[in-house]
């Protein structure tokens, strides 16, 4: 696999600081297990986070330092080292919360060509975080967005006015930008995509069917 | 008018490799032999600073305690996953706060896992060396950001310390989102070259 869209560095230095909204910091973690060149840049963009640590204004601590038994340490991995995904499967990271393959999502029909399956996030996370599938050709309808957006390519293609998207690549949108994809025209695509706040959508039509579905 | 300037992004000098070296082998002694005198040292040493750290995510001093007890609870506990290709103590430990502020403050799910072996191969260095390299590596990340712009370390110290996202940093500073942006990518050019790894 051959990745040539990779998150914006700020989204990367905002991930390794931890200061990521659930819903994009999800999308990273899911492009990271599938980009070893990224996870690598993280480790290092987490070194910034150490060097400031290491040297903050210290407080003064009152308590004692807990007691530990002598022998409860653990002996298990911590399973955080990930072989890259195979091309169309889940992501390591939301294996928990979707299953292991991309054609066991219960999808739920969106509008013409268009599925979706909203992933749920921790209870006082805001932002939203959605897997669709894109029928061959089809175009999402044109929208803008309140904060950031980032969008995963996981199966097939789509194409947009950056460029071409297979993948692993990710789109890594502010709110300025408005983008209109469109799918593979013969194998379509499904990606997951996270947004800050709710997308806007253009159009009488559209702004029906983001009103029924709540995104 | 009289300008403020943003406050230096490092508040205090930053501790020595002899250090960096003793703190690692603190580490490896819980590892090995659940040493509880290492702890208490690794303790003293750590707690100040990660409850520092978590004050300044917005913890008041009672929580921030108690985070920095479970962060060091939680180093004891997972001490034998460490290892010197890992990074230094400090990284380790940072990381395991890092991920306990996401998962305490934020109530979110901490999706960066700890630090893994990103070589290959099996690093055949001994421990002196790899923590030699380390705390230079940091001399330098620390130098670099001495010397950024303090709109550019402002914004950097308000994603790392503060745990701001983009866009509460552009509500913080009243600036555009790409303005956020941008800055942390030129902040990102500037110490990239410190970044790097070069054993």
């Amino acid at each position: 696999m051959t990745i040539s869209h990779h998150p914006d560095v700020a989204t990367l230095m905002s991930c390794a600081a931890g200061s990521q909204p659930e819903s994009l910091a999800a999308v990273v973690a899911s492009h990271i297990s599938m980009c070893p060149q990224c996870a690598a840049e993280v480790q290092k963009l987490e070194q910034i986070g150490v060097a400031l640590f290491d040297a903050i204004a210290t407080a003064p601590v009152v308590r004692e330092a807990p007691v530990v038994a002598a022998r409860a340490l653990e002996a298990d991995e911590d399973g955080s080292g990930g072989r890259p995904a195979e091309p169309g499967d889940v992501p390591a990271p939301l294996v928990s919360l979707v299953g292991r393959s991309l054609d066991e999502i219960a999808w739920k029909w969106l509008g013409p060509g268009v599925w979706h399956y909203p992933i749920p996030l921790s209870r006082r996370a805001a932002g939203d975080l959605r897997l669709y599938k894109l029928a061959p050709g089809q175009a999402v309808p044109e929208h803008g967005h309140g904060g950031e957006e980032l969008t995963l390519l996981l199966r097939g293609s789509y194409r947009d006015e950056m460029g071409e998207f297979r993948t692993g690549d990710v789109a890594d949108l502010d709110d300025e930008v408005e983008h209109r994809p469109i799918a593979d025209a013969t194998a379509g695509c499904i990606c997951l995509v996270a947004r800050e706040k709710r997308a806007r959508f253009k159009g009488l039509l559209a702004r029906f069917v983001q009103l029924v579905t709540g995104i | 008018m009289l300008q403020v300037a943003a406050s230096p992004p490092l508040e205090r000098r930053a501790p020595t490799f002899a250090t960096t070296r003793a703190m690692a082998d603190l580490l490896h002694r819980v590892a090995a032999s659940g040493d509880i005198e290492a702890f208490r040292k690794l303790f003293q040493s750590y707690a100040p600073r990660v409850k520092a750290y978590m004050m300044r995510q917005g913890a008041d001093a009672n929580t921030a305690e108690e985070l920095a007890q479970e962060t060091l609870l939680t180093v004891w506990r997972k001490a034998s996953l460490y290892s010197g290709d890992k990074g230094s103590a400090t990284t380790w430990i940072y990381t395991i706060a890092r991920n306990l502020r996401v998962d305490r403050l934020r109530k979110e799910t901490a999706w960066q896992p700890l630090p893994a072996s990103v070589e290959e191969q099996a690093s055949s260095d001994p421990a002196p060396d790899e923590q030699l390299a380390e705390a230079e590596r940091r001399e330098r990340v620390q130098s670099a950001l001495r010397e950024l712009p303090g709109d550019q370390s402002e914004v950097v110290v308000l994603s790392y310390i503060e745990g701001l996202s983009h866009s509460e940093i552009a509500d913080r500073l009243g600036l555009p989102l790409g303005t956020v942006k941008s800055r942390m990518r030129l902040a990102y050019q500037k110490i990239r070259e410190a970044l790097e790894d070069l054993r």
